[in-house]
């Protein structure tokens, strides 16, 4: 199945949810990302009951915290 | 106030333009921009904006140039090592053009002063050019608490990202990040490096919101998040829902009044 990650085209095998997600595109700080499923956040409590499915859109949101 | 010679010589390539003109020369030229931190973000940010025209421009930094600072931190030249980064900065903008009134705060921001410190002026618009969680939280939370419009940016490696903020009118930056990750989780700057040029990119589309947002022209990134990844030399805007449950501007806030969080690793020295 397919579904799209930050805009890039991922196959995937098999329905997986957010946290299975963010380990097989290899996240950088999983567990401060912030998760978008098709323009709507997902909490990080429900990253485990939150399962993607064929046409998904995803978007992983990553701190960045420099400036100076 | 019509312009006078000089200014309309200096400012000819913006008064050609049809959504600028004399009259939206006239607006930059009183309008007021609190730039809070003048170092990677904040120096390109703030000679822009100079540049330009902001008739009144206030810096925020607490620290003094270092030699470090000097591969990005375009504001600061060799010859202000040592020096207080707004004093350095003033001085820049002076030489550079002399219808911009400066006011400094040689201060950290913190929940006790943030507040004050952008009431001051009355400033305008907010640009945050700051290095860290805590600061970036402070100064989201002070700017929706007391309804004033920010551009919200950072920078680490080779990636950036950014958005706006205006009252009313979507999302804030807690809407999509809740809250400070804990110190040392997350990288920074000083701890994993920064090309350059990142901040330029970056503190430049930061001081092109400012100017839109005066001016009153164009869409800003209100309610999207433009994420930039300077070795794929891919642009990205993703959009944002407003989070209902946000802890600042949602429906029910909790944060009533900024807050400082624990300083992390980047403001130690
Ligand atoms: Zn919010």
């Amino acid at each position: 199945m397919k579904i799209k990650v930050n805009g890039k085209v991922t196959e995937l095998k098999e329905s997986v949810n957010i946290t299975e997600l963010l380990d097989i595109v290899k996240a950088e700080q999983p567990d401060y990302v912030t998760v978008q499923k098709n323009d709507e956040f997902v909490d990080h409590d429900a990253f485990k009951s939150t399962f993607v499915e064929e046409g998904d859109n995803i978007e992983f949101l990553y701190f960045m915290g420099g400036g100076r | 106030m019509a312009l006078t010679d000089k200014q309309m010589e200096r400012y000819s390539r913006h008064v050609i333009l049809k959504q600028v003109g004399g009259k939206g020369q006239q607006k930059i030229l009183k309008s007021k921009v609190l730039v809070i931190g003048t170092g990677g973000l904040g120096a390109p940010a703030t000679m822009y904006l100079a540049a330009a025209g902001v008739g009144n421009i206030g810096l925020v930094d607490f620290d003094t140039v270092d030699l470090s600072n000097l591969q990005r931190q375009i504001i600061h030249q060799t010859a202000d090592v040592g020096k207080a980064k707004v004093k350095s900065g003033e001085e820049t903008i002076n030489a550079m053009n002399p219808d911009i009134k400066v006011t400094t705060y040689n201060e950290k921001v913190t929940a006790a002063n943030i507040c004050d410190i952008i009431k001051d002026k009355d400033y305008d618009f907010v640009i945050d050019g700051t290095d860290n969680f805590p600061a970036k939280f402070l100064i989201n939370d002070a700017c929706v608490i007391t309804k004033k419009p920010f551009s919200h940016a950072g920078i680490i490696r080779f990636e950036g990202q950014t958005m706006t903020y205006v009252p009313g009118k979507g999302p804030c930056y807690r809407c999509v990040f809740k809250e400070p990750p804990p110190p040392d989780a997350v990288p920074t700057c000083r701890q994993a490096g920064v090309l350059g040029v990142m901040g330029g990119v970056i503190g430049t589309l930061q001081a092109t919101e400012a100017l839109k947002y005066i001016l009153g022209i164009g869409e800003l990134l209100t309610g999207y998040l433009l994420t930039y990844n300077a070795l794929t030399m891919t642009f990205r805007k993703v959009k944002l829902p407003k989070n209902k449950k946000c802890a600042v501007c949602g429906e029910n806030p909790i944060v009533l009044n900024p807050v400082d969080y624990e300083a992390n690793a980047c403001d130690m020295r």
